[in-house]
């Protein structure tokens, strides 16, 4: 079987103004939703208090609420799963909750509005200020880290201006993937940064398998232009590209569907990562690497 | 050629059986041969609380200083030198003030008896002398971390008797405590637990004094008001808040502790927690129970009043006990803290994670099935489109999904949800050195090469494209292990151990059988 015909010869980067236009729509895009809305920050980076509970007899998100608005402890509910199951999550600013006892004052409110039994709490995440500002430190570090390391081993590995289209292209998939959580409304936390950092590795290692092919075909073609090369390149890896893509998202697809709710929003995480590092890899990264060869010519 | 092959052979099974060895104790236990533990879920699969405690350090330098204060002014008064006050100040310097002629003297004895204090400032005035001495900087560090290990200790020391399997209470940073909880079933409680100071101390009841007065007007010099929280029958409130005016001086702390234990009463009385005292405390409570016949003594734990019986009494026998209306379970939690003994120093709750038990599970349950599912879409995916290497590739897969469970066992490493995706995400990316094989294979076929010369050139070119991708992702993988806490950091290790079982299975494993096909017959052509 096979998906790609040898000899295929897609002209993809003369589609490249495309490419750069929606990119840059998408990116303009997401700019502005991470400065207006701005990403939805979980417990672990902002502090503060989650509580996951599932009532056994349907109990509506409004009569919860108004149970805990009666409370001095407040909070804000969200339902979790999509709705029907019963099953909610209370959010509670750092200052309303102290971490010794917000699990009491929370069981509490619950036993008087709905009897002692009538509900489980499957979940408390608490973190306290201090925890939350080093984890939120950490997080963006290794972010940081992990972008200067991956291109700096691609420099090192091949050339400078390959780095940088891996860079760029990384930092596209990742940018693209913050925007599709804050509009799909998925909160940030620890597990998410782990599922960028990995979208991060696999958009260089989408990046790095096209550039060891335009390596090897620069020494074979030395007569082509780049651009000829690179497009060659890119169609002689295209089979692959698309092959482990959709494998790696049918196992994907596999863990958003079937995962629960809990590892959910990771895996919607990683599913957009992937599909953007796809279109990165082909309309961005090469590009990029033409782009800056142009520059040195001239 | 056919050498090396034989001993690549016999490397695969060696593997194999090593693997098989550190695998199977997460499947089967009890065997003789097999190593102790398998794979250990983390608290987000097995249900459980993650707590980090900070110990507040500062507090254990304060007590501390509170004793040297004590230690030096019996000193000085053994020694008959002349002393006018002795007091901490408020940047916690012990500040002594005597009269000019003394000055010298009382330096003598803090450099020749008190080496952890070194005097920091000293003036003169009309009236006398001032004496400022503080820890040395050695001395401080020593109490604080001091603190926190016995803290640790005496966490540990509750937690084992409060009965949690496999426990893991360990230091993290410079003062803080991480205690993971699996599989228990009352955090709360446990919580309480491990939060409580369980600071007992003895105080006599001042009842000629006004309560309201000092309640309102705060407690005169040398006294406290402290609470009791007591069911009033009466008055049909359950624990109703009753102030206390004490004497602020200690008689006796939990230190005298040798054993407590809960024991049940008679109807009125309930459960009380029995206090058996070591030798120094029995001699001491002897003491204080004779000379204060008739007054009433507070037992205080963490500032609260449990009760203040009357002393009726000199007691000799070394017991004491704790009345204050419990439920079994209070009693025994009670009677648990004041066994294992008081923290140094108080703790905060930084950080807590608690995952129910049923949401463990079903993590579990949903995260094995969407990654059986997954792997046989896969393997089959990848069986429709190169056929016999394809095959190939499948058995790659498993193998190296195999390799992987059994280095992760073999670590003891903890699989949490994001470890469990790390796995399929390996999965996903083993699929990709396999592609990027047999492509190649495909491509130098097409050329027109013989299969061996396809095989050979196919995997000398696969391999730079292979090791330079899976490089990248591990360094991200070593990151997140660097920068990460708890389940990101199952998620790094799952993740870079799965890229090492990639790397080796798919650019070695696979080989194997091609070389073996190519040395034995004459392979004419491939199905790839």
């Amino acid at each position: 079987m096979e998906i790609i015909k040898p000899g295929t010869r897609i002209p993809f980067l003369s589609y490249r103004r495309w490419g750069f236009i929606l990119s840059s729509v998408l990116i303009v895009g997401v700019l502005l939703l991470l400065f207006t809305k701005g990403p939805n920050l979980g417990v672990d980076f902002e502090g503060g208090t989650m509580v996951h509970v599932k009532f056994g007899d349907a109990v509506t998100i409004g009569q919860l609420r108004a149970a805990l608005d009666q409370s001095p402890l407040g909070g804000v509910v969200q339902d979790f799963g999509g709705g029907g199951a019963g099953e909610y999550l209370i959010r509670m600013e750092k200052s309303t909750a102290q971490i010794d006892t917000v699990g009491r004052d929370i069981r509490n409110v619950l036993d008087q509005g709905f009897g002692q039994g009538s509900y489980e709490v499957l979940r408390v995440e608490s973190v306290g200020p201090k925890v939350g500002d080093d984890l939120r430190r950490r997080g963006i570090l290794s972010v940081i880290f992990a972008t200067i390391m991956m291109g700096a081993y691609i420099w090192i590995r091949f050339e400078l201006r390959f780095g940088l289209g891996a860079i760029v292209a990384l930092i596209h998939d990742v940018l693209i993937t913050l925007g599709a959580l804050v509009v799909a409304n998925f909160e940030l936390d620890l597990p998410i940064v782990a599922a960028l950092l990995t979208i991060a590795g696999y958009s260089v290692n989408d990046t790095v398998v096209i550039c060891d092919r335009i390596r090897e075909n620069m020494r074979k073609y030395r007569r082509d232009s780049m651009e000829k090369i690179i497009n060659t390149s890119i169609n002689e890896t295209l089979g692959r590209t698309i092959l482990t893509t959709v494998t790696t998202l049918l196992v994907l697809t596999a863990l958003l569907v079937l995962g629960g709710g809990v590892i959910r929003p990771f895996a919607f995480t990683l599913f957009v990562g992937f599909l953007a590092g796809l279109y990165s890899t082909i309309f961005v990264a090469t590009p990029t690497i033409l782009f800056f060869e142009k520059g040195r010519r001239r | 050629m056919r050498q090396s092959l034989v001993i690549r052979l016999v490397l695969l099974v060696v593997c194999l059986g090593a693997a098989g060895i550190y695998l199977a104790p997460s499947f089967v236990s009890g065997l003789w041969f097999l190593p102790e533990n398998g794979i250990r879920l983390g608290l987000d699969l097995q249900g459980g609380s993650h707590l980090v405690l900070e110990v507040e350090v500062e507090k254990a330098v304060e007590n501390r200083m509170r004793r040297m204060r004590t230690a030096l002014r019996d000193e000085l008064r053994e020694r008959g030198i002349a002393f006018k006050g002795l007091e901490i100040n408020s940047a916690g310097e012990l500040v002594v003030t005597a009269p000019q002629g003394s000055t010298e003297r009382i330096r003598e004895l803090l450099t020749a008896e008190f080496p952890q204090l070194e005097v920091s400032a000293s003036s003169a005035g009309a009236d006398g002398a001032e004496l400022r001495a503080a820890f040395v900087a050695r001395e401080l560090e020593n109490i604080r971390d001091f603190a926190v290990d016995q803290t640790l200790e005496t966490i540990r020391n509750r937690i084992d008797q409060f009965g949690v399997t496999e426990p893991t209470i360990q230091r993290q940073g410079q003062h803080d405590i991480l205690v993971q909880l699996p599989g228990i079933q009352d955090p709360e409680r446990a919580k309480a637990l491990i939060g409580k100071t369980a600071l007992l101390e003895f105080k006599l009841v001042d009842e000629r004094g006004d309560v309201q007065a000092a309640e309102q007007s705060g407690a005169p010099p040398g006294r406290e008001v402290l609470y009791g929280y007591e069911d009033r029958a009466s008055s049909g409130v359950r624990r109703e808040k009753v102030p206390y005016l004490l004497e602020a001086r200690t008689l006796m702390t939990g230190d005298a502790i040798a054993d407590a234990n809960v024991r049940r009463g008679d109807q009125l009385e309930g459960l009380y927690v029995e206090l058996a005292l070591n030798s120094v405390g029995s001699t001491a409570f002897d003491r204080l129970t004779g000379e204060n016949v008739g007054r009433l003594l507070a037992i205080v734990l963490d500032g609260r009043v449990y009760s203040a019986p009357q002393i009726r009494e000199r007691i000799s026998g070394g017991v004491a006990s704790i009345t204050g209306n419990f439920s079994f379970q209070e009693a025994r939690d009670l009677a648990i803290v004041l066994r294992a003994g008081a923290l140094p120093a108080p703790v905060k709750i930084l950080e807590e994670r608690t995952v129910g038990p049923s949401l463990g599970r079903d993590s579990v349950e949903k995260g094995v099935f969407s990654f059986i599912l997954g792997s046989v879409l896969v393997l089959i995916f990848m069986m429709a489109y190169y056929r016999g290497a394809g095959v190939l590739a499948d058995v790659a897969l498993v193998l190296n999904i195999f390799f992987m469970m059994a280095i992760l066992a073999g670590f003891e490493a903890v699989l949490t949800l994001p470890g469990i995706a790390g796995i399929i995400l390996t999965l996903g990316m083993a699929v990709d050195a396999n592609v990027l094989i047999n492509e190649r294979i495909r491509e130098e076929v097409r050329n027109g090469k013989s299969p061996r010369s396809a095989v050979d050139t196919g995997y000398e070119r696969a391999i730079p494209a292979i090791l330079d991708s899976n490089l990248t992702t591990f360094l991200a993988g070593v990151i997140l292990f660097q920068f990460g806490t708890g389940p990101i950091r199952g998620f790094a290790v799952t993740l870079c151990v799965g890229i090492l079982t990639t790397v080796i299975s798919a650019v070695y494993g696979t080989r194997i059988y091609y070389d073996y096909r190519l040395t034995r017959r004459n392979l004419v052509r491939l199905s790839v």
